[in-house]
């Protein structure tokens, strides 16, 4: 059936800000669907409140909304869209399959809503029964058994009651899967009553239809998965099988995983095989990309169904990586009436994509996680989804990419440093906690069986018997001194996927200048790896696209052109601090420079990212970004130009901090980086360095030292005066940073919170309390700078700038200080050279004289988290010119006008807000207090022509609804006291009453003319705020910080008001703003922007 | 132990021999099937050949007895990445590596395969010997040249059975209970001859689950004998080797043509072909995998069908007027299938049997069946 011709335009849900359960996966799936159906023709439709992606680039729609992924907001852009659509006859078609949960959730509701109806948009890609009979357990089940395959027993229960009584038939333990919830939210093993109450508790009130199933555990049981696609002649094929490595009772997202499946017979696979067409059919999925999970008891082969979704997945995204096959794409051309056969495999050109893919090579993830980010919370794994992100990496052998996997996870931690307790083995390997991996590697060290280990963690022999291979081979290495190694046998560890860094430690050859012994050695012994491609057939039929992967294995398939070339590389794992935001850097370096004749060459080894789609950069190496492997890319590429002499250069500062570690050793290996060099980042790095340099510019930093020692940072602490903020160097996210009110409290950092050396001293600084803080991201060309945004921070200082909302334009901030920003920005670019992206913190301290002081807090001359954000408010695509720079083009070139203006770039007459979003709901009982460590997982972005509006619309699509009515907790410092009045006076006018604390409740009197109700702070009695919050009789808090006094009070009601989801404001911006938007909620106003109607007049961008 | 292939254009390949210790030769052909290594290893249609798995992890899940195609492996040579020692599935009865030298047959593993694969995709299938006993190269490349070329080689009278058989229900071939394998039809019972040319021995199996008493006969039987046992239907087998000088069996199928239903499956194909005038030639490197598209001219669906042949029906060469081009595979356009527009005759290229590979196809058996019936009347 060729494509449906009747349809003229299509609305694309994307999946909203990064959470756990829902990460750059869907950007992926996303962009490559937009781009499908607009190369077919159709008029497409965008929404999605996530910025940072590169799905919300205005050339991948006609229209993109960056807009909150709710009822409202959506059934207005169908509103404003259908009526657009009016005068012609095509249909309006909605395509909900390519954003996750999210978009599947939002379809069903407007669907419920009747508002597909009201406006005639046609769902396609999955229709509403099949979602429902997917989604809804009860009917999956029925369904399940209708066809013959058997599910595990299971009862969907609404209270614990029943709940119980179940759990008491069929026995303990037992699963409790709450219904609708994203990432298995809430649910858990239950092995006793206690544990059952407390999790279906939990379970049924994170349920948004309160309703939770109770299951059969099968625990234990081999897990696989099947990505499964059909089209509308009911063509069904199999793109990827997936076994994992962690058996049943761990969420897929959070097990270890291997494609192709290892360990099933021919008569088994097709068993399965056949079971996931049955369950497509059955459940009515009529086009595109849905995913079957299994469990197999590996005592007899009895097989159950656990879940399908109906829609591209995770897995989906997995397994387009792990074969080639881009399963999204594909399923939005399915969606709109092609079928299999007519759509031709991207890879061979030859062959349509009517096939199933077979894969010579194997492929591992391993998933990432940070529970060191969140002190308190349970690292047990289970049903419920934990990690932030994964990696994958391809080998020839399962060994070498399990262990290219592992590299690849940047775990922070030193290679064969891991702290192993032989007391805790058994415990380890039985319980599912992020170490498992390493556990197991140390109980083959210490001897133990395949057999025993096998007993304990429940895991395939097969596997454990590989990973008990590498590491006997692996103890081998010491008992041959590095000279007498013989070609063969390094061959042999390299095979086994042995890193040089592991070698090196087994030698006890120290640190990166041990690696390089390693790796010259082995170079010297011409023990090089060889590069394969990734080609969907298996060598079968030759293939056209250069997707490579690294092996020692004897023939290299893939040499490198002798054309010019940019390598790029990119972030790696996604993780708190360092997301998509990064990603969409790298896309945008690699199309920009793609554009201006460059061969584009990607490095990465995140598969949910759009930077590993093979349709991004001209050459993908899916490789782990560790020295070795992007050392060996870069020789295996420069080979390319060594006789054409053709430029070849790599980017670094695209990549968040992953590449910037390694850019001063690819430096010294003979790389040329471009752009920034590594010499300056040491610079913006190095303390005692980049403070003489502030010094020689005259620019004014918070008093601070660095520290190796306890003693060191007390002294220091002593010197300038507490707080003071503590954190290690090199790090991003602002990871194990704190604010120290005390020596007591410095001591105790230095002492249990990390680790230190000369190389890497602590950071001692002033922490300047009641500041308002701004980012500035700039382009500069060493010669000339643009500022490209100043927002300001709408949180308290002290709290990491990824975790606090901020405003583009800043909103109150004098023209003046901006001034002394702008000078400052200039001179610090060009003082650290740099040619392309630099981002800068500042700190505005207002003294008491009410003139404004500026500090800088911090430089890092690289693209950051904000890139996408600025990029979306102003119309410049900041990365692209940035890439330009960095090739020796000039601003003076790219944006003329802009630099002859002297100004900030343009954002028009709209304010742009971003806002954060948090994972508390994964981690109960985790300390929800922010802090200047970074624990959002993503972001979304508010556009209106009002600073309230925008807030209002960024809370919201973070999830954050501001009350329209109720009572406002009012509690703000001296220097807030004066705007305070007028701001209780505004709540009151919208309807609110006011309590607050007695302080804060006499300037509101005095100022106001009538009385407001005084509550007593947390220490000084009882009620205090916080029974009232969790009473609650309060809908909205404002609490503006006075340092240490009070720092005990702010987190008590900062953890009471997570809990009742009742949103706190700490500065005095955001409560004005919040004001606004409470203002034009209560107007019932809905207004939807699309950004290339934002950007239309204004923005001329040279390419 | 230290292992060599050594190809007849003189290239080479050095690595670690498992299984059988010795030599072995025949044409080296490659297979992308993911799973189903031992029913591979015991198609008797790869007589003659060493068999290079793109898959690079062989041997996890060990072997079995219900998983073998035919009494013992017809591969002369396996080559594999990586060759497991150990085995893993409730299935396994014994290591992949025990069950190869258990039957002779050499293993070269720790090569690289994908580098094999793409010298023949690119070179075609070529002769070879694998040897654990010399690193002479330059002497098996001889001996490799020395090798008796697939062409014009009758396989199918070497591999086929020596005397008639009967197959049904109480066979323990049969399989009777197995859950993995598809549910037997209800119905009267049926009466099939089968053509061993080196017949699988799930195709038995689907015959019998088809309600068909199946008569295995070797593969010179005449066109009366087998006519004589008065078959409700003749089933031609897959098979080893060139069709061309399978002769006998041309003769034979002309024979049966219009006197009973014929359903040929890959060389019983191509003997249908040659038995309707039509002609066949040799791939370049052959169909061997578990994932190829196959497009049913009649409905227009796609199935995906497990391939392993050499040899192709050209198109061309058939009279459209008396037969119709059922089948098509989609990644090369080779001719999959036909069926007489007048005469109960049909026949695929492919294995709709599977083992190994998908049961999309499992229906032709459904529509022997039916076929067989109507005839009956």
């Amino acid at each position: 059936m060729p494509r449906r011709n009747d349809i003229q335009k299509i609305l694309v849900i994307g999946s909203g800000p990064i959470v756990i359960g829902q990460s750059a996966e869907f950007d992926y799936s996303g962009t490559q669907a937009c781009k499908a159906l607009k190369q077919e023709g159709y008029e497409v439709v965008l929404v999605n409140s996530n910025p940072a992606t590169i799905m919300t680039d205005p050339e991948l729609a006609d229209r993109t909304y960056i807009e909150p992924l709710t009822r409202e907001y959506v059934e207005e852009i169908i509103r404003i869209e259908a009526e657009m659509l009016g005068a012609s006859h095509g249909k309006f078609a909605l395509l909900p399959t390519v954003g996750g949960q999210t978009a599947l959730n939002l379809a069903v509701d407007l669907s419920d809503a009747g508002i597909l109806d009201r406006y005639g948009v046609e769902l396609i890609g999955a229709k509403l029964e099949a979602i429902k009979k997917a989604e809804d357990r009860l009917l999956f089940k029925d369904a399940m058994l209708r066809i013959g395959l058997e599910v595990s027993k299971s009862a969907l229960v609404n209270n614990l009651r029943d709940g119980l009584d179940f759990a008491g038939k069929i026995g303990f333990p037992v699963l409790i899967r709450p219904s609708f919830t994203l990432g298995g939210s809430g649910g858990g093993i239950a092995y006793n009553r206690e544990e059952l109450m407390e999790i279906l508790a939990r379970g049924l009130d994170l349920s948004p239809v309160h309703e939770c199933l109770i299951e059969e555990s099968v625990l234990g049981w081999k897990e696989y998965e099947l990505e499964v696609m059909r089209d509308l002649a009911d063509n069904v094929i199999i793109i990827c099988s997936i076994e994992n490595f962690d058996p049943m009772g761990v969420h897929t997202g959070d097990s270890i995983t291997v494609a192709p499946a290892q360990t099933l017979t021919d008569r088994e696979y097709q068993r399965m095989r056949d079971a996931a067409i049955a369950v497509m059919r059955e459940i009515g999925v009529e086009t595109g990309g849905s995913n079957v999970q299994f469990a197999v008891n590996p005592a007899n082969g009895r097989m159950t169904v656990i879940e399908m979704n109906p829609r591209v997945s995770r897995s989906s995204a997995l397994a387009s990586k792990a074969t080639g096959f881009p399963i999204a794409k594909i399923a939005a051309k399915l969606a709109v009436g092609y079928t299999l056969d007519e759509i031709p495999n991207d890879i061979t050109r030859k062959t349509p994509a009517c096939f199933e893919p077979t894969i010579d090579y194997v492929v591992t993830k391993i998933p990432k996680w940070q529970f060191e980010k969140f002190p308190g919370a349970d690292d047990t794994l289970g049903p419920q989804m934990k990690s932030v992100g994964e990696v994958m990496a391809i080998g020839r052998t399962f060994k070498e990419s399990l262990m290219k996997a592992w590299r690849a996870l940047e775990t922070g931690k030193k290679t064969g440093a891991e702290v192993l307790e032989r007391r805790r083995l058994t415990q380890m390997l039985v319980t599912p906690k992020p170490e498992r991996l390493g556990y197991i590697r140390f109980a083959f060290e210490l001897g133990m069986s395949v057999r025993e280990v096998a007993r304990l963690t429940g895991m395939d022999p097969w596997f454990l018997h590989q990973i008990r291979e590498i590491t006997l081979e692996q103890q081998k290495i010491a008992k041959t001194a590095p000279a007498a190694l013989t070609s063969e046998a390094m061959r042999r560890l390299k095979r086994m996927g042995l890193s040089d860094e592991r070698i090196a430690t087994e030698w006890k050859l120290q640190g990166h200048e041990g690696v390089k012994q390693v790796r010259e050695l082995r170079e010297g012994l011409d023990v090089k790896p060889v590069f394969k491609l990734v080609d969907t057939c298996a060598a079968e039929f030759e293939s056209m696209t250069p997707y490579l992967y690294s092996t020692y294995d004897e023939e290299d398939e893939a040499p490198a052109t002798d054309k010019k070339k940019i390598i790029i590389l990119g972030s790696g794992p996604n993780r708190i601090g360092q997301g998509i935001e990064f990603d969409y850097c790298c896309c945008h370096a690699a199309f920009a420079l793609k554009d201006d004749g460059y061969e584009t060459i990607m490095v990465n080894c995140n598969p949910e990212t759009v930077s590993t789609d093979y349709d991004t950069s001209d050459r993908l190496y899916f490789e782990p970004l560790v020295l070795e492997d992007v050392l060996a890319v870069y020789q295996h590429e420069a080979q390319g130009v060594a006789e054409s002499g053709a430029k070849i250069g790599m980017i670094v500062q695209f990549g968040g901090q992953t590449p910037l570690n390694l850019s001063g050793r690819l430096k010294a290996a003979g790389v040329p980086i471009i752009g920034t060099q590594p010499e300056s980042i040491d610079l913006a790095e190095d303390r005692k360095r980049f403070g003489k340099l502030l010094e020689e510019l005259v620019i004014p930093q918070p008093a601070g030292g660095t520290a190796t020692s306890v003693d060191e940072a007390l002294a220091i602490g002593e010197r300038i005066g507490y707080p003071v903020l503590v954190r290690p160097s090199y790090v991003l996210g602002g990871r194990a940073m704190v604010i120290a009110y005390d020596a007591e409290a410095v001591a105790k950092y230095m002492r249990e919170a990390v680790e230190y050396s000369q190389e890497r001293p602590v950071l001692v600084d002033h922490f300047l309390e009641s500041a308002v803080e701004v980012d500035v991201d700039a382009l500069c060309d060493s010669k000339d700078v643009i500022i490209a945004g100043i927002m300001q921070h709408i949180e308290e200082a002290g709290i990491h700038s990824g975790d606090s909302s901020c405003v583009l334009p800043a909103v109150s901030i004098r023209e003046e200080t901006l001034e002394t920003i702008r000078r400052y920005t200039r001179k610090l670019a060009l003082a650290l050279k740099v040619v392309g992206l630099v981002n800068l913190q500042f700190a505005i301290q207002r003294d008491g004289e009410g003139k404004d002081h500026v500090y800088v807090i911090e430089v890092n001359p690289r693209a950051s988290r904000t890139v996408p954000y600025v990029s979306k408010a102003t119309g410049v695509p900041l990365a692209k010119v940035a890439a330009r720079l960095m090739t020796g083009r000039t601003l003076r070139e790219l944006l003329p006008e802009e630099l002859a203006s002297g100004k900030d770039l343009g954002i028009g007459d709209y304010y742009y807000v971003k806002s954060p979003v948090f994972p508390w709901s994964k981690f109960a009982g985790v300390d929800t207090v922010l802090g200047p460590e970074m624990k959002s997982t993503g972001e979304v972005m508010g556009v209106a022509s009002s600073f309230g509006e925008a807030f209002a619309k960024a809370q919201l699509a973070a999830g954050q609804v501001l009350p329209t009515s109720g009572t406002v907790f009012f509690s703000v410092n001296d220097h807030d006291k004066a705007a305070a009045v007028e701001l209780a006076r505004r709540y009151v006018e919208l309807g609110f009453k006011i309590v607050a604390t007695e302080g804060t409740a006499a300037v509101l009197k005095a100022g106001l003319g009538f009385d407001v109700d005084t509550v007593f702070k947390v220490k000084e009695g009882r009620p205090n705020v916080v029974d009232l919050i969790k009473g609650e009789r309060i809908q909205l808090v404002i609490n503006t910080p006075r340092g240490q006094d009070t720092f005990f009070d702010e987190k008590a009601i900062r953890r009471a008001a997570v809990l009742a989801r009742i949103p706190t404001i700490t500065t005095i911006a955001a409560a004005q703003a919040a004001a606004e938007g409470i203002a034009a909620i209560q107007r019932k106003q809905t207004t939807a922007y699309a950004l290339q109607n934002l950007h239309e007049e204004r923005v001329v961008v040279r390419g | 132990m230290q292992a060599i292939l050594a190809l007849e254009d003189g290239r080479i390949f050095k690595g670690q021999g498992y299984g059988h210790p010795g030599e072995c030769s025949g044409e080296v052909v490659f297979n992308t099937s993911l799973t189903g290594y031992q029913e591979i290893a015991t198609d008797p249609s790869y007589a003659g050949q060493i068999v290079v798995l793109t898959n690079p992890q062989i041997g996890n899940y060990g072997t079995n007895q219900a998983d073998n195609e035919a009494a013992k492996p017809f591969i002369e040579g396996l080559i594999v990445r990586e060759f497991s020692a150990v085995s893993s599935n409730w299935r396994s009865e014994q290591v992949t590596d025990e069950y190869m030298e258990r039957f002779q047959v050499p293993v070269l593993a720790e090569i690289d395969t994908r580098a094999l694969v793409r010298h023949l995709r690119t070179h075609g299938v070529m002769r070879g010997v694998i040897s654990t006993q010399t690193t002479d190269a330059d002497a098996l490349v001889k001996k490799a040249r020395a090798i008796r070329k697939m062409d014009g080689t009758d396989l199918a009278k070497v591999v086929s059975t020596k005397a008639v058989y009967h197959f049904d229900e109480g066979d323990p071939r049969y399989q009777a209970g197995d859950p993995l394998l598809s549910k037997a039809v209800d119905g009267p019972k049926l009466h099939v001859v089968a053509y061993d040319f080196g017949i699988k021995q799930n195709i038995l199996r689907m015959l019998g689950r088809e309600g068909c008493k199946v008569t295995v006969v070797p593969a010179e039987t005449s066109a009366e004998d087998v006519l004589g046992m008065k078959p409700d239907g003749v089933f031609l087998s897959n098979g080893p080797g060139d069709p061309e000088p399978v002769e006998y069996a041309v003769k034979a199928i002309r024979g049966m043509m219009g006197k009973v239903p014929v359903f040929g499956i890959c060389l019983g194909h191509q003997l249908c072909g040659l038995a309707l005038g039509g002609r066949t030639y040799k791939l370049k490197f052959g169909h061997h995998g578990g994932n190829h598209p196959v497009k049913n001219n009649a409905t227009g669906k796609v199935e995906i069908t497990a391939h392993n042949h050499n040899f192709a029906v050209d198109p061309e060469s058939i009279n459209a007027n008396e037969v119709e081009l059922t089948h098509v595979d989609l990644n090369d356009n080779t001719l999959e299938g036909l069926r007489h527009k007048s005469l109960p005759l049909f026949s695929v290229q492919y294995h709709p049997e599977a083992a190994p590979g998908p049961h999309d196809s499992h229906y032709l058996f459904r529509d022997f069946r039916k076929m067989m019936e109507e005839w009956k009347g």
